[in-house]
């Protein structure tokens, strides 16, 4: 895109999830000029999936709402979406990026209408539920989307469904022929906030996620519970599809594990105290849960969410790292095996449904990054001399909740601030 | 209670773990373990342990000793494996186990009646004696290992096995007369003894 205009007085701040959104915004409204990169068609991120926040139990809607108005507002800030960073070079306060931009097949006229998805047949696993359910071949990732733009999946283009989208759009907004476009740009520093995945369960072999319908991963649990989710916002078996009453949660999933990740994921303790509260939500006192778990992280502020759950006579805490799961065939439970530590007592619990808390693992791999980067044992960017004006935010730093990774992408955003004040200041 | 018992009670007083720590193969692991229980959860003979690994662990840190070394759990181990193969940390859980086992044995302290000891034992003597081990005599000492009476109860529910092995020449009823041995026996057995003075010298056992 030959419109986009960066210097090396320009902040480059890549992945629009809450990290890069926090550091891109705080930047623009001190008065410099950012340049925000997102890979996937809206910016969100992981938070965007999220049903409410702990401690405070809120939606993350009205929080992503009030950064998109920030968004909107700021002249300083300019957003690619469907862009990723192949290179970098140079040094701090002189880096030339080289930017890749995929085709969303749809300009700016999109109102929003709907109609290609109508037309097009296609369908495909959908991101945003972590394929818990389909979307169709053109899509709004989800509604509360920014841009707020439908996107033609790649894989219809050259299919009589990419017609189809065409024929069916009023506006004019549906433009078959864009090309992927290569940018080169010059920034002065870059704050990188590509955040996490969740680790993959499948490879927790005991606990079979791949072999067992009925135990799912946390943040599937969060996408069920949004009432535009798969599951129309109730927590249903996927076996079956009943209500699951009595759910069991598994701590430490792939965390703390030699044989997985190695760090403590630090969410997800808090992760299932929240969800813990999802139960009575759905099922007024009618309701089981029980979280299996080494020890509860719930620190400082975050305790008094923890005494509460635990005055919950509906929830029990079993201290017990569980050894495996096996399915019982008849009723699609999954019974849970292991020996708790209070009391040595060996146990074979079935439950409804089994949710593991999984752990997070950062989204580029050791060898994914466009540059030379000093980058701890876990894959986490650290804060080293040696990275120049490369500043890792959020989920890239370190695992983090939300609230941290907020504070984290402001770090960010001051640290490069600093750089480009340098360049400007250099430069009269 | 042997002497040597005595001795590294003196020496270890009050500090169990220090006392695995320097004579239990990979006792220094010990400490790192963090109690999640995944290795007594999927422990196979798990239920068959008094005290599955986990809590043996713990047993070390609170100064357990007796307890867990005249314990029969640490027997109980088949070297499957599972534990280490999932254990967060990382521990040598196996190997632990038969250090453990070791080193109550060393002290004298190891159940007499735990089979498993029992049998570690009757193969020790058999393959000494000639440096070969005689099936014949093992599998009949292994039989007669509680008492004359089952020793004949079991020898007849084997019969047919062992007569298919006579059969095909997989066993012949010569061994009982000495049985083969390795080529200098009499060496083998001074070496054995060698081993065992070096072996008690390094760990300090007395007299």
């Amino acid at each position: 895109m030959s419109e986009v205009i960066a210097t090396n007085q320009t902040i480059l701040v890549v992945g629009g999830g809450i990290s890069g959104m926090t550091a891109a915004l705080e930047a623009a409204e001190c008065g410099k000029q950012v340049l925000l990169v997102e890979k996937n068609p809206t910016v969100g991120g992981r938070v965007s999936q999220l049903y409410k926040y702990f401690p405070k139990l809120c939606h993350p809607k009205c929080g992503l709402e009030i950064n998109l108005r920030r968004m909107k507002a700021n002249r300083n800030l300019r957003l690619m979406t469907l862009t990723e960073v192949t290179a970098v070079e140079g040094e701090a306060g002189n880096y030339s990026v080289t930017l890749k931009t995929s085709p969303r097949y749809v300009n700016d006229n999109c109102t929003a209408c709907g109609a290609c998805a109508d037309a097009v047949e296609a369908e495909f696993d959908d991101e945003h539920n972590y394929g818990l359910m389909k979307r169709k071949g053109a899509w709004l990732p989800f509604n509360q989307a920014y841009p707020f733009r439908y996107v033609l999946d790649p894989r219809i283009i050259g299919t009589p469904d990419a017609d189809k989208a065409k024929a069916a759009c009023k506006y004019d907004a549906i433009d078959l022929d864009m090309q992927e476009e290569e940018t080169t740009i010059t920034v002065g520093a870059i704050v990188w906030a590509t955040g996490w995945r969740p680790y993959d369960a499948g490879k927790i072999q005991p606990y079979g996620y791949d072999r067992f319908d009925n135990v799912i991963t946390s943040v599937e649990l969060e996408r069920m519970m949004d009432p535009h989710g798969p599951t129309g916002g109730k927590i249903l078996r996927p076996s079956d599809g009943k209500e699951a009453k009595d759910v069991a949660f598994i701590q430490c999933a792939g965390s703390r594990d030699k044989n997985h990740l190695k760090h403590c994921s630090r969410i997800c303790c808090m992760a299932s105290l929240k969800q813990a509260t999802y139960l009575p939500e759905q099922y007024g006192e009618d309701y089981k849960g029980t979280i299996y778990y080494i020890d509860i992280r719930a620190i400082d502020r975050l305790d008094d969410f923890y005494q509460n759950i635990q005055k919950d006579p509906n929830i029990k805490f079993v201290k017990s790292k569980v050894a495996s799961i096996t399915e019982d065939k008849e009723t699609g439970n999954p019974v849970l095996h292991g020996v708790d530590t209070e009391g040595y007592h060996r146990y074979s619990n079935p439950h409804d449904l089994v949710v593991l808390a999984i752990g997070m693992e950062p989204s580029v791999p050791a060898d994914g990054f466009p540059m030379e980067v000093v980058i701890n044992e876990e894959g986490f960017v650290e804060l080293d001399e040696k990275n120049g004006a490369f500043f890792a935010a959020g989920c890239s730093s370190d695992a983090l909740d939300v609230n941290r990774a907020v504070q984290s992408g402001t770090a960010s955003a001051l640290r490069a601030i600093q750089v480009v004040n340098r360049v400007a200041g250099a430069e009269g | 209670m042997s002497d040597y018992n005595q001795q590294m009670i003196e020496k270890y007083r009050g500090n169990f773990l220090k006392e695995v720590e320097a004579n239990v193969e990979e006792g220094d692991w010990v400490k790192m373990c963090m109690q999640c229980g995944v290795c007594s959860g999927s422990c196979p003979l798990g239920p068959h342990w008094e005290h599955p690994p986990q809590e043996i662990f713990m047993m070390i840190r609170a100064n357990k000793r007796e307890d867990i070394l005249s314990s029969s759990s640490m027997w109980m181990c088949t070297s499957c494996y599972n534990c280490i193969a999932r254990c967060p940390r990382g521990l040598p859980i196996t190997h632990i186990m038969h250090g453990l086992a070791t080193y109550a044995k060393r002290l004298g302290l190891a159940p007499k009646e735990q089979p498993t000891a029992k049998f570690a034992q009757l193969f020790w003597d058999n393959l000494t004696k000639t440096g070969r081990v005689n099936e014949l005599k093992l599998g009949l000492s292994l039989y007669f290992m509680n008492g004359f009476g089952e020793g004949i109860k079991t020898a007849l529910k084997m019969k047919d096995v062992g007569l298919g092995m006579l059969k095909t020449k997989r066993m012949t009823p010569m061994e009982m007369l000495g049985g083969h041995k390795c080529k200098d026996v009499k060496g083998l057995q001074a070496m054995l003894k060698k081993a065992e003075e070096l072996e008690e010298a390094r760990i300090g056992k007395r007299g």
